[in-house]
């Protein structure tokens, strides 16, 4: 039985009474693609801005690779090889497109010029933007800004890639070139994808977890979530494959 | 003296110090609690207080009616004169707070240049309305228990008394004005939720030139009550405004209860301290205070957390 | 690069020419532009490059005059070592200060910083007996000799002057072209996510923090050796504001920003001295201008509308 790469036990967070996230206990193979659903408001960013490191938790604790993390900063967390894109685009607006994947390359390679080069042109060509490099990132559509935010993710070599929501304001050809990329990125990356394209979910997820009211409501492979019936009465619908 | 009416007299000077320095840092806590704006210049306006007083005194001569008349008509004068610079530089960086301070300090200037070009690096004196001096009796144990006498020097002017109560007054105004009142409700609204505000037809814009007007006529206040007291400079905003901010920060940006806690404690401080040690250790105390309770407790004592 | 090398290495160049062209009235306005432009190349990289508006400056550079003259009068060190703990005095001041203030962000750190500057200035006057206070003294001619060099002497001054403020200038140059650098931009223009990206921003700001204050204790120091005199008006409010309103003149986060608008600055109150008392007044007037209409300087308008890649 491989170690999970990463590993929740009783992770809760309550906002001044408001529990958002409760006793959730969480396990990752690694290598494989996890996608985390759950209605609006069942706790899934707060739950993996813990894993991050960006709010701490009420209690329980995190383990990354065995190692325990609950106390670790989040800049130590994305050292040892998580990566983190966030739901609302958070790039360097002002900054080009190169100069924002160079800045996720260059903490792992440092001064290394060559090969941050070679990174960014790497991640730069993966996600399709390589003929946008020299632009402002503030002046990318949203899509490719969201783009830009994985490619940055991906000139980390990361062994854990956190996405949220990442193909919210993609067109369905950049979503098509998106699922492409993370079959390619997993089998070296272990993925925990949130999101609420539930096509994405199921074309793309080895497993799901869904999450209502802050807690797991089921977590299993896509064919038995699709088929139980409280994650359907928890999404208010009889078919979550439609649900968009 | 003995100790004991020399305290009395050190703390009415205090309180004096305290009462005026409650009025100047409502003025700038009232513009950050409901700009989030930090008024470097805050203390040119208690200045210009001072410097108009003087003013209005040359022009019109003493006398009480005279008085009354620049008690009302220089804080009015100052607080149009910053609603105005609101409207004019404030309002174009949207209240930006790093460019907004960068702002202020360039106000700062201006005003305090302007007002040594036309009235001049001298300190003068304003005379107050009245010179009476109201001596103070205090107790001591004699045969008969307990007796009011009056210690030779324990005294003090009829001004500094009403410096006291017109600060009280002016303070329970304001606070009467801002929770009573409906433009003081609206104030508070757009502190609260400024895009809220705006989508229930508030004015955000012209509270907000209102709310500086306001916060530097209380400042400019200040200045006319405590001129009879000290003199009037071009250069005295400074340490006011120092002083403004030790308490405003310590009380809780903000927050009025602690801003007049905060007042008081450093206004009758400061003169005991002054008195039994050196000023400058006082002040170096002071201003490390100020950046020790920004570092560790930033909400002050009873100020809210910054959203 | 080796354009904008180029063009760096052409001012200097033309400043150094300038040694033996000026009239000695401007010969020596330049040296002292170009010791007070480190002062603003320090104050860049901790504002302009990592987005830390600090208030109180004043405190870096008065360490790093009074911590080189202090020695000199006292204790009739030499001028080299004096420097060097002109320097280190700085670089110890930013880092206490900086473990604290650093705590803060935005409006309480300006405050912050301003706070701990009014204390260390009022320290300088309740040491008077040794500082001299505000009236400060002035370094004997005897003592600002260096290997063999006259440092009263106008040519020697500006050139050794010529020589720090290159230093400085070709180090700011380097560094922004560094990973440490372009960290710093990363935390300026987005704090949150250079954390997630693997960058412990609490420890680079500390190193920007202590860079910067390094440099302005050398602009500090410098000024004392090379006019030869201390004084506690150096560590007020005003020589906080200077460097900001220098930088913000000139083009926060560019190179070259610092020198135009220390230049700038200095001429202009110069020749508005002459006119009127007041002179604060213009430096009042372009505050309130700049942040209005051009936040980003001299060099950051040429930057934006001209030249994209002017570092």
């Amino acid at each position: 039985m491989t170690t999970p790469i990463l590993e929740t036990r009783g992770l809760s967070r309550s906002f001044h009474g408001l529990r958002a996230v409760h006793e959730v206990d969480l396990s990752l193979a690694p290598g494989r693609i996890r996608a985390l659903i759950g209605p609006n408001g069942a706790g899934k960013t707060t739950l993996v801005s813990m894993l991050i490191g960006r709010i701490a938790p009420s209690s329980g604790r995190i383990a990354f690779d065995g190692q325990d993390i609950t106390d670790l900063p989040a800049h130590e967390r994305v050292r040892r090889g998580m990566a983190y894109t966030f739901q609302i685009t958070s790039v360097f607006a002002r900054l080009a497109a190169e100069e924002n994947v160079a800045l996720a390359a260059r903490r792992r390679l440092g001064t290394d010029a060559p090969a941050v080069d070679r990174a960014v042109a790497d991640a730069l060509a993966r996600t399709g933007l390589a003929d946008r490099r020299a632009e402002t990132a503030r002046d990318l559509s949203y899509g490719h800004q969201r783009l830009l935010e994985i490619a940055m993710g991906l000139a980390q070599s990361p062994r854990l890639m956190i996405l949220d929501e990442p193909t919210q304001g993609l067109a369905d050809s950049e979503i098509e070139a998106f699922e492409a990329l993370i079959r390619e990125l997993s089998a070296t990356t272990t993925i925990l994808l949130i999101e609420h394209n539930m096509n994405v979910v199921m074309s793309l997820a080895d497993e799901i977890t869904v999450l209502n009211f802050g807690e797991v409501l089921a977590e299993g492979p896509p064919e038995a979530i699709r088929a139980d019936a409280r994650v359907q009465a928890a999404y208010l619908g009889t078919e979550p494959a439609d649900a968009t | 003296m003995d100790f004991g009416p020399h305290l009395l007299l050190a703390l009415i000077e205090g309180a004096v110090l305290a009462a005026v320095l409650a009025l100047m840092a409502s003025g700038l806590s009232l513009v950050f609690g409901v700009m989030r704006v930090v008024n470097v210049a805050h203390g040119e306006f208690f200045m210009l207080g001072a410097v108009g007083s003087w003013i209005v005194a040359h022009q019109l001569g003493g006398g009480a009616g005279v008085w009354f008349a620049a008690l009302v008509a220089v804080p009015l004068a100052v607080g149009a004169l910053a609603a105005a610079a609101d409207m004019t530089i404030l309002k174009r960086l949207d209240y930006d707070p790093e460019r907004t301070i960068v702002a202020t300090i360039g106000l700062l200037y201006i005003i305090q240049q302007v007002t040594l070009m036309t009235y001049g690096p001298e300190a003068r004196p304003v005379a107050a309305p009245w010179d009476m001096r109201i001596a103070l009796p205090f107790v001591e144990r004699g045969e008969a228990g307990w007796q009011f006498y009056y210690p030779w020097g324990l005294s003090t002017t009829a001004w500094k008394l009403i410096v006291l109560v017109a600060s009280a007054v002016v303070i329970v105004a304001l606070r009467l004005f801002m929770t009573r009142t409906r433009a003081g409700l609206v104030m508070r609204a757009t502190q609260l939720d400024g895009e809220m505000a705006t989508a229930m037809g508030i004015p955000v814009e012209r509270v907000y030139a209102a709310v500086f007007g306001l916060g530097a006529a209380l400042a400019a206040l200040a200045g006319v009550l405590i001129v009879p007291i000290q003199q009037a400079h071009y250069l005295m905003g400074g340490d006011a405004l120092l002083l403004s901010f030790i308490v405003v920060i310590i009380g809780g940006l903000g927050s009025l209860a602690g801003t007049i806690v905060a007042a008081v404690l450093i206004g009758l401080s400061d003169g005991i301290i002054s008195v039994f040690f050196s000023p400058t250790l006082a002040k170096i105390l002071a201003t490390l205070l100020v950046a020790l309770v920004l570092v560790f407790r930033p909400q002050g004592l009873f100020g809210t957390r910054a959203r | 690069m080796t354009r904008s090398l180029a063009v760096h290495a052409g001012l200097l160049a033309l400043l150094l020419a300038l040694n033996w062209l000026l009239p000695a009235y401007h010969q020596g306005n330049l040296a002292r532009v170009m010791t007070l432009a480190i002062y603003a190349i320090g104050y860049n990289i901790a504002f302009g490059y990592t987005g830390l508006l600090s208030l109180g400056h004043a405190m870096f550079f008065a360490a790093g005059m009074y911590g080189a003259a202090l020695p000199m009068r006292l204790a009739d060190l030499a001028i080299g070592p004096s420097f060097a703990l002109g320097l280190l005095a700085g670089a110890a001041l930013a880092l206490v200060v900086g473990l604290l203030a650093l705590r803060t962000a935005g409006v309480a750190f300006m405050i912050v910083t301003l706070m701990f500057s009014q204390a260390f200035y009022l320290t300088i006057l309740l040491l008077g007996t040794w500082t001299r206070g505000d009236e400060g003294f002035v370094i004997p001619a005897i003592d600002r000799q260096i290997a063999g060099l006259d440092l009263t002497a106008a040519d020697t001054r500006y050139l050794v002057a010529w020589a720090l403020f290159s230093a400085a200038l070709l180090i700011s140059l380097r560094l922004v072209h560094r990973p440490l650098g372009r960290s710093f931009v990363a935390i300026r223009e987005n704090e949150e996510r250079a954390r997630l990206l693997g960058y412990d921003t609490g420890r680079l700001k500390l190193w920007s923090l202590v860079i910067s204050a390094t440099i302005s204790a050398a602009s500090g120091a410098a000024y004392a050796t090379l006019f030869g005199y201390a004084g506690a008006s150096f560590a007020g409010v005003q020589y906080s504001i200077f460097p900001l309103l220098w930088v913000l003149l000139g083009g926060a986060g560019t190179v070259l920003g610092p020198f135009i608008g220390t230049l700038f600055m200095f001429y202009l109150i110069d020749l508005s001295s002459g006119i009127t008392e007041a002179y604060m007044l213009i430096a009042g007037v372009v505050l309130v201008l700049l942040t209005l209409f051009a936040p980003g300087g001299i060099a950051g308008e040429i930057r934006n509308r001209l030249w994209r890649a002017l570092p």
